[in-house]
């Protein structure tokens, strides 16, 4: 043996077919979470900017969700599921640590035996998974991937604390990634800061999502925008040619702030799903994107710049070009 | 350096861009949060802006710390090189 192994021959890039979402039927307006802590409408409103967020049920789990959300987004694509050889799930708000909940979700839209494993790196998931599919794609370990942002925060938030009850909601969005000569999904420009690791924890099994923040607006609005232009820089294009911004949706003034500071052009779509969704993590960008391509803001070619950021602290960003 | 006025009235204009205060109101003895009612990710806007314009670095314990108009002034006034 000479110290050398065969590899596959990858694809030329990865280009992303077809989204999906689920949004959990049950819709809970700031009146309703006024009634239970001591807050109200305009209050949040101008706090966070959202207006009402879904709760999900008792059969609206993380994989239930997937599943659906999945399921939408290969419709879309018009991949069969049996074609789907990698099933990437982006949660941190598993029930269990174990196990996965990627095998399950691949069963039960019965696509064989595919490679299969969650990912946690918080609000940043989607966008670390989409990397990490890319790149499975450009060596070749896959050809159809699947990933899947997919939370039930809910079950981590404290009723009763108005700091983080009114922000956070459930639900899954989902996009199915394939092989492709023309690459449509930019490189990632990712990282971390983990020093601030206590930023937002939930300390053990038993504890409820805790968050500074403020410190993570200052973060956000401060030390992310270098990452945002790069993002663009590599996957060559201008800046102020980006056609659509969907940032994780922690916070309308984040949203806000961001597009201030990024000087895009004036006709920009951008996403401000949080307004009727809240904050649903790793799911948000997704099922922002989703809603954004039904109601037509955002076309087919058009371009897209992700931004994922969250927990941890983690953050990645990639240039994508729309189904 | 920012001489003592200066840093008066380049707060000023950072609470009237950011938190829409007249520049009348932003007097040292104002409470941000009581009596200019500018909200916690507005202090951090604030700072943000005094960093940029002032030089300064304003660590969020810092901030924490930082209550009145005044506090922010002899803040920037200590600390600017």
């Amino acid at each position: 043996m000479n110290g050398s192994l065969n590899l596959r021959a990858g694809a030329n890039g990865a280009r992303i077919l077809g989204f999906g979402d689920y949004r959990p039927r049950r819709i809970v307006t700031n009146e309703e979470i006024s009634r239970r802590v001591d807050t109200d409408d305009e209050w949040i409103r101008t706090r966070v900017g959202i207006s009402e967020r879904r709760f999900a049920g008792a059969d609206e789990s993380i994989v239930d969700m997937s599943v659906a959300a999945a399921g939408k987004a290969l419709a879309n694509s018009g991949v069969l599921a049996e074609d789907i050889d990698t099933v990437i799930v982006a949660t941190c708000t598993a029930p269990a640590p174990i196990p996965g909940l990627a095998p399950e979700v691949a069963h039960r839209l019965s696509i064989g035996t595919p490679g299969a494993y969650d990912l946690n790196a918080a609000c940043a998931g989607f966008c670390y998974g989409l990397s990490a599919a890319a790149d499975a794609i450009r060596s070749g370990s896959s050809r159809y991937a699947l990933v899947i942002g997919a939370e039930r925060l809910t079950d981590w938030t404290d009723q009763d604390d108005r700091g983080t009850c009114i922000i956070f909601g459930d639900g899954a969005g989902a996009a199915v990634v394939a092989a492709s000569d023309t690459p449509g999904i930019g490189p990632v420009v990712w990282g971390s800061d983990g020093e601030k690791s206590r930023a937002i924890s939930v300390a053990d099994r038993f504890s409820y999502m805790e968050m500074d923040g403020r410190s993570v607006y200052r973060w956000a609005t401060t030390r992310l925008a270098d990452s945002a232009r790069r993002a663009c820089e590599l996957a060559g294009v201008d800046i102020g040619d980006i056609d659509a911004f969907v940032p994780h949706q922690a916070n309308l003034r984040i949203v806000d702030s961001m597009v201030k500071t990024l000087k895009f052009k004036d006709d920009i779509a951008v996403a401000r799903d949080i307004v009727t969704s809240g904050n649903t993590s790793s799911a948000s960008i997704p099922l922002a994107l989703t809603a954004m391509i039904e109601r037509g803001e955002v076309k087919t070619g058009d371009t897209a710049l992700l931004l994922g950021f969250g927990a941890g602290l983690t953050y990645a960003g990639q240039v994508i070009i729309c189904p | 350096m920012a001489t003592t006025e200066e840093i008066q009235s380049g707060l000023a204009e950072i609470l009237e861009e950011v938190a829409g205060v007249l520049p009348a109101d932003a007097t040292p003895e104002k409470s941000f949060t009581e009596d200019l009612d500018v909200d916690s990710l507005s202090m951090v806007e604030i700072a943000t802006a005094v960093e940029d314009k002032f030089g300064v670095a304003i660590p969020d314990d810092e901030l924490a710390n930082i209550r009145t108009v005044g506090d922010a002034a002899s803040f920037i006034e200590k600390n600017q090189s």
